[in-house]
């Protein structure tokens, strides 16, 4: 559900990836993590909280994060995520089964505006 | 260890995520704060923004959960306190089904052990009891399990049969071991080669027969069992190579057979060679048990159709004598009938077995009724916790799951009492269980009978939870919530699913009753049948024989019998005494062999067989046989060697119209012998059982010209049953006398199967009388447990109408009424269950039809007497609690909730 109607859901998948992406970048914090996607989305794709934390945890429990003690951007303790070498892969091969799969959606579309 | 490793880790995960979600919130907060707002407005609208802070977390901690399975381990907490908060329910509940479960894994165990179970040999389904079928051979074919093999059969058979990897012959018998310490009567197996082979287990110590030991000429050998060479010998190895004397003669041990090794379902203590003389053989002499080891792949059918082409290949081999012919055999129609080794040591037991069966189960059901009666009442006091938490969103399944969780439970705690009742209930049953229950001792609570019990725990607490489960999860929130305290009475819905139970509760109890009332009445039937001997508590009984290697000659064999007879009558307290060859319900035929009557013909050339039995004077007397016309024997008749015989009651009416014309008529065994003069007629006699006809017999006496010998020879039957009347039968100085006056007059003579007439009559109706217990036991139980269904049910009623039963007093009802309004409630119940089980009860008991005697599966007795006592107990029942209603005061009744 999202909490602004413009927003739509995103879908299965999309979350993982895009978090799996920014932790590419650098290690990062949960909140961090919601910050970052919003902005480099221009605040077009918001990340909701109630998913956010649940798919860490699977991510975590499926070995393509670790997770380690680290300070926020305010200097208190909280969990910085980071990559692994699984991660690495995973993100990988889905970022280019998505490609595959906006290029079809791309080409569909193309099709039918004619 | 990633399991464990998983479960150390969770809780710092589960920290890790409460840190998480709390930085984040208050980096939020902060942010909002930096942008101008006030803290406390700054914190709520973080929080806002992130939603529910425990159901992310919640959601969180799931990912590192087995989900179901913790949800379970939390139904199961909350089933534990709330059985705790209420001990009364959990125990009669728990008891309900322990008694049930245990009663239902005892009877499973038995039926596991005894028909289940394969038979304790390798490879055990290519063994083969070689029965036959002999409809023309009258009563020598009939009374046990077909026609016995004689050793002209075995030896044709195990030459020229085709499909047998191995065969032989067996037959159990006594013996008098002597010179290892008092002379004593053991059970010996003659087993011919290829018993053991066919039954594929080595010994213990020692080795098998070997072919010379068969060998008559050969060297005299015996084996033992591993309980007489324990007893005996102490376990001592070094018993192999001793010698001992069986039956007076010398016999070197060569070999010791493992432990609970029998012959097919027999124990014995010595294992014999039958040692058959293979050149000197008659066709006659039907008295050998047979069994084969098919070759692998070879089907019964085939071994049936093999040995049947022998049959006439026997006829042509062998003869009985000079003058016989062979081929009037034809006229027995003998034909091959084998059955599996283990159909023919089950027998017919299996209907006794699965009956009981049945019934516990149907017992089990009542039971389980009975607690999903309870749990539905307990439901409903539930019901609007149920409904909140329904309207709060938990789902139909989920609440289905935890009115399950706390049945099973409950079945499981239950099935773990059972395990104790159900070993309890084991000796029980192998204590009262039928002494002919073959494979008794090979019944025990194991493995399969656990098993058993635990998954009838699981399935009777899915069962009798499913009920409540069903009714409840589909409850609607809105009707239930709304329809709380404030009603009048109960709803009709909620009174239906309960009055269905008791239905069905009180239809099964019907059957069981009309089950155990059968049994009952079959009993009373029996009891009622004359069997041919009377006062069996003071008649003793016991087995003697005289083998010829001790003493030779039979005059002197039947001059000591006599003499064994007058010491016995001496001995104070004895009224009589008397010998034969058999007593009434042995189970052992002296013989049977065909009888022609003086001037009659009959069809086909040959009169039929007759059972023949051998008497001494005075044996009658003593069994209490009474004399129905003419005289008995004396001993001048025997040692006159009088052509005189007597004979039974049927078969004077049947040879001569009556009992009295009978006497002075003629009777002989073959063309080639003497009449015999008929001098006395005794009443029928039930020798096979008191469910057994009578068969006609002709009583020989003690003494007689052998009529199996070319040349007449005095033979005297040398295995004979005493029989003494006293008022001591039984009593332990009377046996040591009676040990004395036998070895006074030949001390090397050991007593076997000494018991009273009354026990071989118990024994003959063991079987109906463990079928009556279990059955009557399980049909009080039933009743048990539906009267307190009926109580259960009308009490619940009252107690939930007491509201209406207040307006009803307050508006001028006559309290008779008031109590007729319940009892007559229950009635309409019991009335319909009576219906429905009349119904089932009718078709179910054709099924039981063999276990009857005297009565018809559908006795008018039984089939008023049962719903009688049924209805009567269900008015009772109602009455307590309705006689509570009319006791409402009802202005209380009112003012309440």
């Amino acid at each position: 559900m999202a909490k602004n109607p413009e927003h739509r859901d995103l879908f299965p998948g999309a979350l993982e990836i895009m978090i799996l992406q920014s932790l590419r970048l650098r290690p990062m914090h949960g909140y961090a993590l919601v910050k970052h996607i919003k902005q480099v989305s221009d605040n077009l794709l918001q990340v909701e909280e109630g998913s956010l934390y649940p798919a860490l945890q699977r991510m975590l429990r499926e070995e393509l994060l670790e997770s380690e003690t680290g300070l926020s951007a305010k200097g208190r303790p909280t969990r910085i995520y980071r990559l692994t070498e699984a991660g690495i892969r995973h993100l990988e091969q889905e970022v280019e089964s998505f490609e595959k799969m906006f290029a079809g959606i791309t080409r569909v579309l193309a099709v039918a505006r004619v | 260890m990633r399991i464990l490793s998983k479960l150390f880790s969770r809780r710092r995960r589960y920290d890790d995520i409460a840190v998480s979600i709390q930085e984040h919130i208050a980096e939020r907060t902060e942010e909002l704060m930096e942008e101008g707002m006030e803290r406390k407005q700054a914190e709520q609208a973080a929080k806002r923004e992130f939603g529910s802070v425990t159901q992310v977390a919640e959601r969180s901690r799931e990912e590192w959960q087995w989900p179901a399975l913790e949800s379970i381990l939390a139904d199961l907490k909350l089933t534990m306190r709330r059985l705790r908060k209420s001990p009364g329910f959990a125990v009669t509940v728990l008891l309900t089904i322990a008694l049930g479960i245990g009663a239902n894994t005892t009877v499973f165990s038995v039926v596991d052990g005894v028909l289940l179970k394969p038979l304790a040999y390798p490879d055990p389904g290519r063994l083969v009891a070689l029965t036959l079928n002999a409809p023309g051979a009258g009563g020598l074919a009939d009374f046990s399990s077909g026609l016995h093999l004689s050793p002209s059969m075995y030896l044709t058979f195990s030459e020229h049969n085709r499909i047998f990897q191995s065969m032989g012959v067996w037959t159990t018998g006594t013996a008098s071991v002597t010179g290892l310490a008092q002379p004593e009567e053991v059970k010996t197996a003659g087993i011919s080669e290829g018993v053991l082979e066919t039954l594929g287990l080595l010994p213990t110590a020692g080795r098998w027969f070997s072919q010379g030991d068969q060998d008559p000429r050969g060297a005299k050998t015996v084996m033992l069992s591993y309980g007489y060479w324990q007893r005996r010998f102490g376990g001592d190895k070094s018993a192999i190579g001793r010698s001992i004397q069986v039956d007076a003669e010398t016999r070197e041990i060569v070999g010791v057979m493992p432990p609970g090794f029998k012959i097919v379902d027999k124990e014995f203590d010595l294992l014999v060679p039958t040692a058959f003389d293979t050149k000197n053989q008659k066709l006659a002499g039907f008295y050998l048990e047979g069994i084969g080891r098919l070759k692998p792949g070879v089907p019964l059918q085939q071994a049936d159709a093999d040995i049947a082409r022998l049959i006439p290949v026997w006829m042509d081999s062998w003869s009985n004598g000079p003058g016989s012919n062979p081929h009037f055999y034809e006229r027995w129609k003998i034909t091959p009938a084998f059955r599996s080794l283990k159909q023919s040591v089950i027998g017919d037991v299996g209907k006794v077995l699965w009956t009981v069966m049945a019934t516990v189960g149907l017992v089990m059901l009542i039971a389980c009724t009975n607690v999903a009666n309870l749990l539905l009442v307990r439901a409903e006091s539930r019901q609007q916790e149920l409904a909140i938490r329904a309207a709060l969103g938990a789902g139909r399944i989920r609440i289905a799951r935890e009115l399950l969780t706390e049945s099973v439970t409950l079945g499981l705690m239950g099935g773990v009492i059972a395990v104790g009742v159900a070993y309890a209930g084991l000796r029980l049953l192998t204590a009262i269980g039928p002494a002919d229950l073959p494979r008794l001792n090979e019944v025990s609570l194991d493995l399969p009978a656990l098993g058993f019990a635990l998954l009838l725990s699981v399935l009777s607490g899915l069962l009798f939870g499913s009920i409540p489960a069903l009714r409840y999860a589909r409850a609607k929130a809105s009707t239930a919530i709304g329809n709380a305290n404030r009603t009048a009475s109960a709803g009709r819905v909620r009174q239906k699913s309960r009055n269905v139970l008791v239905v069905a509760q009180v239809a099964m109890a019907l059957v069981l009753l009309v089950s155990a009332l059968l049994m009952i009445r079959t009993f009373a039937a029996l009891r009622n049948v004359d069997p041919g001997f009377s006062d069996a508590p003071h008649i003793q009984t016991m087995h003697i024989w005289i083998p010829d290697l001790l003493v030779a000659d039979p005059q002197t064999v039947t001059r000591q019998q006599n003499t064994i007879v007058d010491k016995l009558a001496a001995i104070p307290g004895v009224t009589s005494v008397g010998f034969a060859g058999a007593v009434p319900m042995e189970n052992n035929d002296p013989n049977w062999d065909e009888i022609g009557v003086e001037g009659k013909h009959y069809e086909g050339g040959e009169p039929p067989l007759r059972l023949f039995n051998y008497v001494s004077p005075d044996y009658f007397k003593t069994v209490g046989t009474k004399l129905v016309a003419g005289r008995d024997f004396t001993w001048d008749d025997i040692y006159g060697m009088r052509p005189m015989v007597m004979v039974s009651e049927n078969f004077a009416r049947e040879s001569w119209g009556s009992a009295s014309a009978a006497v002075g008529k003629r009777v002989r065994q073959f063309s080639s012998m003497p009449w015999q003069e008929v001098i006395g007629v005794v009443q029928d006699v039930r020798q096979h059982g008191v469910d057994q006809d009578a068969p006609p017999t002709i009583y020989w006496a003690a003494m007689l010209n052998d009529p199996y010998t070319p040349k007449p020879t005095i033979d005297a039957p040398r295995a004979v049953t005493f029989a003494i009347r006293s008022n001591r039968a039984g009593n332990e100085v009377f046996l040591k006398e009676v040990q004395q006056a036998v070895w006074s007059v030949n001390s090397n003579l050991p007593l076997a199967s000494v018991q009273t007439m009354q026990d071989l009559y118990g024994k003959s109706m063991a079987r109906t009388s463990f079928t009556l217990v279990m059955l009557a036991i399980a049909g009080s139980m039933a009743l048990a447990l539906g009267i307190i269904g009926i109580y259960g049910v009308i009490s619940y009623a009252v107690s939930q109408r007491t509201r209406e039963i207040g307006i009803r007093l307050a508006l001028g009802a006559q309290k008779s009424e008031l109590k007729w309004l319940f009892v007559r409630s229950a009635l309409l119940l019991t009335t319909t269950g009576v219906a429905i089980g009349l119904g089932t009860a009718a078709a179910l008991m054709q099924l039981m039809k063999s276990l009857l005697f005297g009565i018809s599966p559908l006795d008018p007795f039984t089939y008023i007497a049962v719903p009688f006592i049924l209805i009567i107990s269900a008015a009772l029942a109602s009455y307590l609690p309705a006689r509570r209603a009319a006791a409402v005061n009802p202005v209380e009744a009112l003012r309440a909730d």
